[in-house]
């Protein structure tokens, strides 16, 4: 067990946890941040995916001890209420089906838009095709990542 | 304007009003921390009125509308409640939508699957609408002295035209509340339908697009432990011991104990399936903790004597299921599969006389479809809450069937199940998986032996190796035609482990003189259990890629020499128990056949198309790959359905975009195997599941305008995308597969 002080959504939480443990389960079991979720726990679906800076990250392969001084964002800090342009288009394009899948396929999105602004087709599914979603919402994703495009 | 008998029971609805402001409020306190920004926006009424179990309409006219069914992604929670609303006759921005809890008495059919949702609740849930409307309606007729035949509604707005009064729902939800439930009630016509056919967007959007906690994964109460189970690394072995002391003092941990899901000798209920019901759980404070014990839990396995138990079935008969013994692989599944194709025991349908047919054909047509087992891999994996005391439970957790567990959990707890409230969480996929809801028991018995609210987490390697699958089938098809290239004959062998696949009464049934289907089964100890579309998914594969060899072989357009037979059994059917309707049948062919643009020639893509009916919808589609570069890309999908009314217009293709690419995933990478009882594969880096760059680019779906009640869409799409990949991979590559998935790895 040790002690760490890590900045999740512009605030500074306090976790006392063993080394190892993914920023995933730190995320839900000690600070109660669901929205950031599990779903294979070896970074191959996407599920979990956070920014660390601006950086799209998947916090079930990234432990409490790498974290350091960066600043941690999740679905739930991805705006204040809820509008970030990629969250309004995901609602415009109404493209969840069962949902689970979708902050984290939102915060990969965000990520993408914020390195690159007007992403082509194939700069979407490029960078896209780590989240998984069951459903197979894919079209609507791209969709709504292009409308999120215009609207940013 | 068509009537309806209130064919609810009467006595729940007054029980219901009667709980009003009691027993309801118990079961709305636990939702009371769920806050949507859509219903922030609406001012909260001060005081509710509770005018059936689906309606409650707040002094300003705000109105909370009851979704029944558990929703796992299909739209139910959304699509349900604007049934209810059409009839009530409100204006949708004034609605909540909350998920209504496990209550057979209050609420239709809690079930959700067999694409039977809308379908099934077509008329209940709009008597319940009406119901509440006519009770508003009486109580103006009273307040103002008029008649209620004379009384209009609009959006939530009661008028009477004669003496200019008007007044808002919530004016009169007071004393409508009082009034008794009106036997008989007008349903409104499809033409006057306001809210029915209006694309409305997913009332939890703003939920799930902010990470607000809608499913059971995202439950967390105070003093809450979290456990995980460890299972039988194959099929065919049983838990034999473990060793508590190898785990016990890791950081967290709080327990480590064996569980039986059931008691001995219970008769089971029809969805009480699972492949190992001995199982260790583990107990501890955090899920990485108990991660970490679960790797290091010293465990040893033994094989599994053959058993057998009861099994209630459908209608009231009980079932014998006896489970063999033995370390099964895939291998020997293909050879007793192969062995049993030729020496079938079950006849499923005979017309003509098959056998001459075949003897005198001039050209025979065999081919065989073998399609390995399939696991759900929901994105939320197996969870569930349970708070078990001395006396009573509450269970939360994802459940498509929670009725069906309810008698098991009843026996397993010792808990009757008046004191057992089972909470409907939304469900990250079901697909089927969730009917199977043995883990809301597990939960229940390790919450029971701590003492504490306990959430059971599968990780993704428990989920995927724990049993529950799509079975392994085979079929063969055989065609006889005649010397002048007539189709006269048609053989159909199919069989799987452990079921019978074949659908003996559908399409192309129905359309050839001489007729064979006949089947067989193969026991087993690897657990199966429904996969969208049962044995549709697979029949689909395997005689829509037939149907197009065939044509081929006849010089035959596929589309054509579909519509050819369907317009054979539309002018003079073979047989009698055929169970679909060719003309629909047809329909959906010729609308795909329109919208792809079927036969133009500035078309440069390599095409397939498949047409399937089951779960009462009739779908086609036609896929195009785009071989222009070499990446044999999936470039467009046109897809035609006809499931009746449309009541959630974009909800509807976004099922439809869904099942199409479900279907091609499936159909391209889907596949579990066994090597003495393991599963082959236990997470995404082996399992491959379809991404966004092989996605279609583009799915068109179009649905054929008709008045017919609705029926389902969960299931429809996803048989017939599986040939209509398969036919255009021919295309494109000049080589039919036989065996899925079609790309190995």
């Amino acid at each position: 067990m040790a002690s760490y002080s890590i900045s999740v959504n512009g605030k500074t939480q306090t976790v006392e946890v063993d080394p190892s443990t993914p920023l995933l389960w730190v995320l839900r079991d000690h600070l109660q941040l669901v929205g950031t979720k599990y779903g294979c726990g070896i970074a191959q679906c996407g599920a979990c995916t956070i920014h660390v800076g601006d950086i799209a990250v998947r916090s079930c392969q990234f432990p409490i001890s790498s974290v350091g001084n960066q600043k941690i964002t999740t679905i739930e800090g991805l705006s204040e209420h809820g509008d970030h342009p990629v969250q309004e288009a995901w609602k415009e394009e109404d493209v969840a089906q069962c949902g689970y899948c979708q902050s984290g396929q939102i915060m990969q999105a965000a990520a993408l838009l914020k390195s690159n602004p007007n992403p082509s087709d194939e700069d979407i599914e490029s960078v896209m095709n780590g989240n998984i979603c069951r459903c197979g919402t894919y079209t609507r994703i791209k969709k709504a990542i292009k409308t999120a495009s215009k609207n940013s | 304007m068509k009537k309806s008998d209130n064919n609810m029971d009467r006595r729940s609805f007054l029980q219901v009003s009667s709980l009003a402001t009691g027993g309801m409020m118990l079961s709305f306190s636990w939702l009371a921390g769920c806050k949507f920004t859509a219903e922030e926006a609406l001012q909260m009424p001060k005081e509710w009125f509770e005018l059936n179990s689906y309606v409650k309409i707040g002094e300003n006219g705000v109105t909370t509308l009851f979704a029944p069914n558990p929703e796992f992604g299909s739209n139910v929670k959304t699509s349900l409640p604007m049934l209810i609303a059409e009839e009530l006759d409100i204006d949708w921005k004034q609605v909540i939508v909350e998920q209504g809890n496990f209550n057979p008495i209050k609420f239709n059919r809690q079930f959700t699957g067999g694409s039977q949702g809308i379908r099934n609740a077509w008329t209940p849930l709009r008597t319940a609408g009406a119901t509440a409307r006519m009770m508003l309606v009486n109580a103006a007729a009273q307040s103002w002295n008029v008649d209620a035949g004379e009384i209009t509604t609009a959006d939530g707005i009661i008028f009477h035209e004669a003496s200019g009064k008007k007044a808002g729902y919530g004016e009169m939800a007071s004393l409508a509340s009082t009034f008794e439930v009106p036997k008989e009630v007008k349903l409104k016509e499809s033409k006057d339908f306001k809210i029915i056919g209006q694309s409305k967007s997913n009332v939890d959007n703003d939920s799930i697009t902010s990470g607000k906690p809608l499913f059971a994964m995202d439950h967390y109460v105070e003093g809450m432990l979290t456990s995980m189970i460890v299972h039988p690394p194959a099929f065919g072995m049983q838990l034999k011991s473990f060793d508590k002391s190898s785990v016990i003092q890791m950081p967290g941990i709080v327990d480590v104990f064996e569980i039986n899901v059931f008691k001995e000798d219970y008769e089971r209920n029809f969805f009480d399936t699972t492949s190992f019901t001995k199982k260790v759980a583990i107990v501890g404070n955090s899920t990485w903790e108990v991660m970490q014990a679960k790797k290091a839990l010293q465990v040893q396995w033994e094989e599994m004597p053959a058993s057998s138990y009861k099994m209630a079935g459908w209608g009231g008969r009980t079932m014998d299921i006896s489970i063999p013994s033995g370390l099964e692989s895939t291998k020997d599944h293909r050879a007793k599969m192969e062995a049993l194709s030729k020496n079938p025991v079950q006849q499923m349908r005979r017309d003509g006389n098959p056998e001459k047919a075949f003897k005198e054909a001039a050209t025979i047509l065999e081919r065989t479809y073998n399609a390995p087992y399939l696991s759900h891999n929901t994105m939320e994996p197996i969870n569930c809450f349970a708070d078990v005391k001395s006396d009573s439970a509450v269970i939360y957790g994802p459940a498509q069937a929670p009725e069906l567990i309810m008698g098991t959990l009843e026996n397993s707890l010792g808990i009757s199940r008046d004191k057992i409230q089972i909470n409907l969480a939304r469900m990250g996929g079901g697909f089927g998986k969730r009917a199977y809801s043995h883990y809301m028991v597990e939960a229940g018995l390790i919450s029971q032996k701590v003492q504490a609210p306990v959430k059971l987490v599968y990780s993704r390697e428990d989920d995927i190796t724990s049993g529950i699958y799509r079975p392994t089938y085979t079929a063969t098809y055989r065609a006889a035609l005649d010397k002048d290239n007539n189709l006269i004959g048609l053989h159909i062998i199919g069989g799987g482990v452990p079921e019978n696949p074949i659908h003996a009464n559908r399409f192309p049934a129905g359309a050839i003189d001489n007729y064979l289907a006949e089947g067989f089964q193969i026991p087993s100890n690897i657990s199966i259990g429904a996969f969208r579309a049962p044995r549709s998914n697979f029949n689909a594969a395997a005689e829509q890629s037939f149907l197009d060899e065939l044509a081929e072989l006849m010089g035959k357009d596929p589309i054509d020499f579909r519509l050819e037979l369907l317009k054979r059994v539309q002018e003079n059917p073979v047989g009698e128990r055929n169970d679909y309707d060719a003309k629909r049948y047809a329909g959906v062919i010729e609308l795909v056949k329109e919208k792809s643009k079927w036969g133009d020639p500035s078309i440069k893509t390599a095409r397939g198309v498949s047409a399937y009916f089951c779960h009462n919808s009739y779908v086609a589609e036609v896929v195009d790959i785009d071989t222009s570069n070499g990446t044999n890309r999936i470039s467009n999908v046109t897809a035609a359905a006809d499931c009746g009314i449309v009541v959630n217009p974009d909800a509807a293709k976004n099922m439809g975009e869904g099942g199409i690419i479900d279907g091609i995933g499936n159909a391209l990478f889907g596949e579990l195997t066994f090597d003495n009882g393991k599963p082959s594969k236990n997470n995404f880096n082996s399992y491959r599941m379809i991404r966004q760059q092989e996605a279609p680019k583009n799915i068109d779906v179009h649905f054929v305008e008709n008045n017919i009640d609705p029926t389902g869409l969960g299931e429809p799409f996803f048989p017939p995308a599986f040939a209509a990949v398969a036919n255009a991979m021919y295309k494109a590559t000049g080589k039919r597969s036989y065996d899925h998935p079609i790309i190995k790895e």
